[in-house]
């Protein structure tokens, strides 16, 4: 499903380079459930934003379901965005002004389809993600855990080969988290391939394999016994 | 492009903070608001001045004798002559573009002498001869009755058009005037038609409607004037203007009278259009003031548009980011920043012009219940054009206001949106 060869990325700050991905070899197949770990500048996000084709890889190659990614205009990276990946962000990123299920609906109108087909399938997710009686809330109305999950129904949305999701633990308690992971587990186990970016251990250990990156380098990657986030709740 | 959802999507943006977006909408508003006015307020002047014109044929001249100026041919100078009426059949004939060509001859005058006569009544007025054209350059409404015609001149009827004023001095309230007979310098005419003139907003409107027409033929025949012309009233067609074809007349006058081609002189003369045009031009010049003024005005409120599309750019950075992660491409997002600001540029000027419309009303209301005709202001409106240019200039310039703000918009990387928080 993704698969990347000797990927290079520096960032230029003024006179001096800061080389981030020094030669990333990495491979997911479908249906996986990977965590990146590692502590922060060691590279994590910088690959997940390449990985998302919101950065771009100054070297290597990116094949994702077997399309090579490169030399991406800004409008097709914006297609290819929308058909092939869902984004679960730390912060939510929901659009404050937009009901629960208009959120949820974003990635379908980007894609075109109709007001009545985008708000049915919306909102089959949304009940997905148990979050169906507070479709017509806005964003401040819900709690973080409540969010997440419907972020996490607006990633589901175009049905993405993939999911990606930065940090999705990092600003809900230990509960909340344990519940977002435990809906991520579950749409998993529906085959969906999923990339966890993580510095905590025991989120990492809920997925199925764990990528150790430090200082731009992969220094591990196993695979892991998973532990199922329901039975911590 | 004009789906339900985009404007929903404008709707919620703009919605989302009223103050401001009412704030920002009035900038436009003023500035279009000042626009009409001010070309309202032009126009008003404009009618109330072209009010004084009464309607006349403005693309006219009025022509006249003077005395020659130039020894021409053995003939001295300082001599008179007269306008004849083969003259006029000569211009008609050499001039091309002409409309009306209308020999005119004139018994009494402002302050002259009783010269009417009816009964025992008796009165001093302007008796004029005159062709059935000259209706159309000097417009009279007949109030009852009609106006000299063809079979009039033709025959030398002794008939008679008499103004309102005439009317009232001449006859009883309760009399019957069509067919009476009143007596100019001791020869009856019958009475066909009474006329009231347009108003002319001069001081003599008064003495406007104390006026008598009867055939230019029958005028000449009655008081003795043979083939003489007193002058002439001579309009042009619409695709010539008098200005551009009066020496064309004059030459036909030296040439038939034995006039030195450049005796300036000879021939008196009025050029109704030159004034006309003078006073246009004057217009046309405040039109533009108002255009320049309303337009920086527009301007400012513009900018302001344009400031506040920037701010809500950068407002919404982070949410631009993330409907680009969702699949937003740049065009997506630019549409949107641009129909943004177009929408309310588009509404608060409508408003605007709403606003400037609603204002014309109640000054036109006001206007409408005084007497006008003296105050050299009537009507200050706006065509459909000039909405229809304010609103062209609005749609422009909501589309330079949102340039801007939405290349702004999508220089930022989605990755760096993203992470402002």
């Amino acid at each position: 499903m993704i698969d990347i060869k000797d990927l290079h990325k520096s960032y230029k700050t003024g006179a001096t380079s800061l080389h981030v991905l020094k030669g990333i070899n990495f491979n997911v197949k479908e249906g996986e459930l990977v965590s990146i770990m590692g502590s922060s500048g060691s590279g994590k996000s910088t690959l997940l934003n390449i990985l998302g084709m919101l950065d771009e890889a100054d070297a290597g190659s990116y094949h994702l379901d077997n399309v090579p990614i490169k030399n991406l205009n800004e409008k097709i990276a914006a297609q290819y965005r929308n058909k092939f990946l869902g984004f679960i962000f730390q912060s939510f990123n929901l659009i404050n002004y937009k009901t629960a299920l208009d959120n949820v609906a974003m990635p379908l109108y980007y894609q075109g389809v109709s007001r009545g087909e985008r708000l049915d399938r919306s909102m089959a997710y949304l009940e997905k993600v148990g979050l169906a009686p507070w479709a017509r809330h806005l964003p401040n109305e819900l709690s973080g855990g409540q969010k997440q999950r419907v972020a996490i129904a607006r990633a589901l949305a175009s049905d993405p080969k993939v999911l990606l999701a930065d940090e999705p633990t990092g600003a809900l308690d230990t509960k909340t988290s344990y519940e977002v992971m435990d809906l991520i587990q579950g749409i998993n186990d529906e085959g969906k391939t999923i990339l966890v970016v993580t510095h905590e251990d025991d989120i990492a250990h809920m997925t199925k394999r764990i990528v150790n990156l430090k200082d731009g380098v992969i220094i591990d990657d196993s695979f892991v016994k998973q532990v199922r986030a329901k039975d911590h709740v | 492009m004009f789906s339900r959802d985009k404007w929903n999507e404008i709707i919620e943006s703009l919605t989302s903070n009223w103050f401001r977006t009412i704030l920002t909408a009035f900038g436009v508003l003023w500035g279009i608001f000042i626009l009409v006015i001010l070309l309202a307020a032009g126009k008003g002047l404009e009618n109330g001045v072209k009010q004084g014109f009464g309607g006349m044929a403005t693309n006219s001249m009025f022509m006249w004798t003077q005395t020659v100026s130039k020894p021409y041919k053995g003939l001295p100078k300082g001599r008179r002559y007269s306008f004849k009426t083969k003259d006029v059949q000569a211009i008609k004939d050499n001039v091309p573009g002409l409309k009306y060509v209308s020999p005119r001859n004139q018994l009494g005058g402002f302050g002259g002498s009783n010269n009417v006569v009816r009964g025992l009544k008796s009165g001093a007025f302007n008796v004029y001869g005159d062709y059935p054209e000259i209706i159309n350059q000097q417009p009279m409404d007949i109030t009852s009755g009609r106006f000299i015609n063809y079979n009039d001149i033709n025959e030398k009827r002794k008939v008679a058009v008499i103004g309102e004023g005439v009317k009232t001095n001449m006859y009883d309230a309760e009399e019957a005037v069509l067919g009476s007979y009143i007596k100019v310098n001791g020869v009856n005419f019958q009475v066909i038609g009474t006329y009231k003139k347009k108003s002319t907003g001069g001081g003599n409107s008064e003495e406007d409607q104390k006026e008598i027409y009867v055939p230019f033929t029958a005028f000449s025949q009655a008081f003795n004037m043979g083939d003489l012309v007193g002058w002439m009233a001579i309009t042009a067609d619409d695709n010539h203007s008098i200005t551009s074809l009066k020496s064309g007349v004059f030459d036909v006058i030296k040439k038939n009278h034995t006039i030195h081609p450049e005796d300036e002189r000879a021939v008196g003369n009025f050029d109704l259009f030159e004034e006309y045009n003078k006073i246009n031009g004057l217009f046309t010049a405040l039109n533009f003031v108002a255009y320049f003024v309303g337009i920086l005005v527009l301007l400012s409120g513009v900018i302001g548009i344009c400031n506040i599309m920037l701010i809500v750019v950068k407002e919404r950075t982070s949410e631009i980011g993330v409907r680009r992660a969702l699949g937003a491409t740049p065009w997506n997002i630019r549409g949107q920043i641009l129909l943004e600001s177009i929408f309310l540029t588009i509404i608060s000027g409508m408003s605007g012009i709403i606003l400037a419309t609603l204002v014309l009303w109640l000054v036109n209301y006001v206007l409408a219940s005084q007497d006008t005709s003296e105050m050299m202001f009537l009507n200050p409106s706006v065509d459909l054009v000039t909405v229809i240019i304010a609103l062209l200039i609005l749609v422009i310039s909501g589309l330079l206001a949102g340039l801007i703000p939405a290349q702004n918009a999508i220089r930022i990387k989605p990755v760096d949106a993203l992470r402002t928080e």
